[in-house]
């Protein structure tokens, strides 16, 4: 058998499967959200019709959309500068020579990252009890007053992203810890020897060398928060009153609960471009960054 | 600052971060010990006053958690296990091998990188539901045959297999599927096991394509059971912390055990930036 042949042969299986189960759904995805495709359709398929972009147009005059992504913007401009700066400092304490034990604070520290996201949530569900929570009991011991953290509109979303940046910071925590090990140690001594102090090391060393990492980190965490959803699914249910329905919450929720495919489809849409272009924003800036 | 000092407040915020990263872990382990009705005595106890495993007899006899539990090992495994296979032959053919429209076609494969698979669950489940595969394991199992994560991660490691020795077998008479079973396979051994383990544990954790797809209880896997207990009986704390330890501590000890292959798998993929 020739080369090329043989090259076709170890692909096809996962050509056919990427392409059967995700390539065409892909593509089926804008075309699904062009149809008015709903239990009717799904019943019975010559119920379907097309409708242009009315399904985009209605969802932007829908306030239950603009909340969803409120909340989703608001969860991941709070969330991922959180997250990148826990897991930076986690990163430089295991990095610091003076640190004991490196390997197993690590272990611990990743932990969370490993662990099932509904099981935990369930744990940080009855953490956030007002009442009987150790969350609240750890504030009160500081003097604080309990917090309704699940049950006022205004703290359940702050809830889920402590949660969140409990589960995740240990992913980029690793990544960042590599980065830092991969900057000379000559520039640091470079340094001392001009007696530059600690922060100035770390402005004008670290974080310059640190930089096309930090900016790596931060594309991949701001990917991955929009996807925000078994968070708020297991933890708030979307409440109180909607507040921490999220874009993939909508968009769930119209799908499968009403099954309004072709207008869920326009939201998942929706959020996978507004993703593109924020990504593709931060790509930019952080070029041009690089470039002065 | 004296260097004792630097180095015990080093040392102390990493026993800090240590504690918050464990203490939610923990808590869940000893309450799923405690009484029904237990953990909400006041002010709430940290520890069982006597330990019970009766949480976990609930849980298997009455709340089906065994079931859910064979459930997600099924799917888990059978998603391993075969995607592995897929991805290591399109890893190793992408990595190695010369054919017409190579490159083109592996930047595709990163472009999907990029793509979260939200956008395609809709007309996923559409496409599916004729197939049969809605409420079946097959609809979790088979659009996770292969992925293109695993691709890259397959091929950024055979590229390091050296080409010398490809072509000693073939100036040997070796035919190319013989090659790769033979001589790549054997080498590609270390990212075997990081591919594994990632796929597993994506697999066990993976919840919202799960909760789509399978719409009966029967085929629920353990997030799925885990999140309909949660909304059934959510004021019985001991009950639903028993739950979470039976999901949470197959993936753990799984990590503890090859966490090195894990962590390598994490810095190799996420070099592709």
């Amino acid at each position: 058998m020739s080369r090329q042949h043989a090259a076709w042969l170890l692909l096809a299986p996962a050509a056919v499967v990427l392409g059967v189960f995700f390539l065409l759904p892909v593509a089926g995805a804008f075309a699904l959200s062009l149809t008015d495709y709903d239990l009717y359709a799904l019943a019975d398929v010559h119920n379907l019709r097309f409708v242009a972009l009315n399904n985009y147009w209605a969802l932007l005059h829908r306030p239950l959309f603009w909340a969803a992504l409120g909340h989703t913007v608001y969860f991941v401009a709070v969330g991922v500068p959180l997250s990148m700066l826990v897991s930076l400092c986690a990163a430089l304490l295991l990095h610091s020579p003076l640190a004991r034990c490196k390997s197993l604070f690590r272990t611990l520290l990743f932990a969370p990252v490993v662990t099932t996201v509904v099981a935990v949530a369930v744990v940080w569900r009855y953490l956030f009890n007002t009442k009987y929570g150790l969350v609240n009991e750890v504030l009160a011991s500081a003097g604080i007053h309990p917090i309704d953290w699940l049950g006022e509109p205004h703290w359940a979303m702050p809830a889920i992203i402590l949660f969140a940046v409990w589960k995740n910071f240990g992913y980029n925590m690793i990544i960042l810890l590599a980065g830092l090990q991969a900057i000379p140690a000559e520039l640091y001594e470079a340094a001392r020897i001009d007696g530059a102090s600690a922060w100035r090391q770390f402005r004008h060393i670290t974080l310059p060398m640190l930089a096309p990492t930090l900016l790596m980190v931060g594309i991949l965490t701001v990917c991955g928060y929009f996807q925000l959803f078994a968070e708020p699914y297991v933890i708030t249910e979307g409440g109180p009153l909607q507040s921490t329905v999220s874009v993939l919450y909508l968009m769930y929720d119209e799908g499968f609960t009403w099954w309004n495919l072709g207008s869920a489809s326009a939201i998942a849409f929706l959020l996978f471009v507004i993703m593109f272009a924020v990504t593709e924003l931060m790509l930019r800036i952080g070029r041009k960054e690089a470039g002065t | 600052m004296t260097p004792r000092l630097a180095k015990a407040l080093i040392n102390g915020l990493l026993i800090g971060g240590a504690i918050v990263a464990l203490f939610p872990m923990l808590w869940m382990v000893s309450v799923s010990l405690m009484q029904p009705g237990e953990a909400s005595n006041l002010p709430p106890p940290l520890l069982p006053a006597q330990a019970t495993l009766h949480n976990y007899r609930e849980l298997f006899l009455r709340a089906g958690m065994g079931r859910y539990w064979l459930n997600s090992l099924l799917v888990s495994s059978a998603t391993t296990v075969l995607s592995l296979a897929f991805n290591l032959m399109a890893g190793y053919a992408f990595a190695k091998l010369r054919f017409a429209g190579r490159d083109a076609l592996f930047k595709g494969v990163v472009g999907m990188l990029a793509v979260p698979a939200q956008v395609a669950m809709l007309p996923l489940f559409l496409l599916l539901k004729p197939m049969g595969l809605v409420n079946h394991y097959g609809g979790v199992i088979v659009p996770a045959l292969a992925s293109a994560f695993g691709i890259f991660l397959v091929r950024q490691y055979a590229r390091g297999i050296p080409d010398e020795l490809l072509e000693a077998a073939r100036i040997d008479g070796a035919g190319e599927l013989r090659i790769f079973v033979r001589i790549v396979l054997p080498l590609l051994k270390p990212i075997m096991v990081t591919l594994s383990i990632y796929t597993f544990l994506t697999a066990w954790n993976d919840f919202m394509w799960p909760l789509i797809v399978l719409t009966g209880q029967d085929h629920y896997t353990l997030p799925l059971g885990l999140a309909s207990l949660a909304r059934e009986h959510a004021t019985d704390t001991e009950l639903m912390m028993a739950g979470s330890v039976v999901t949470v501590v197959p993936v753990l000890l799984l990590f503890l055990a090859l966490q090195r292959y894990y962590l390598e798998g994490l810095l190799l993929g996420s070099v592709k930036g």
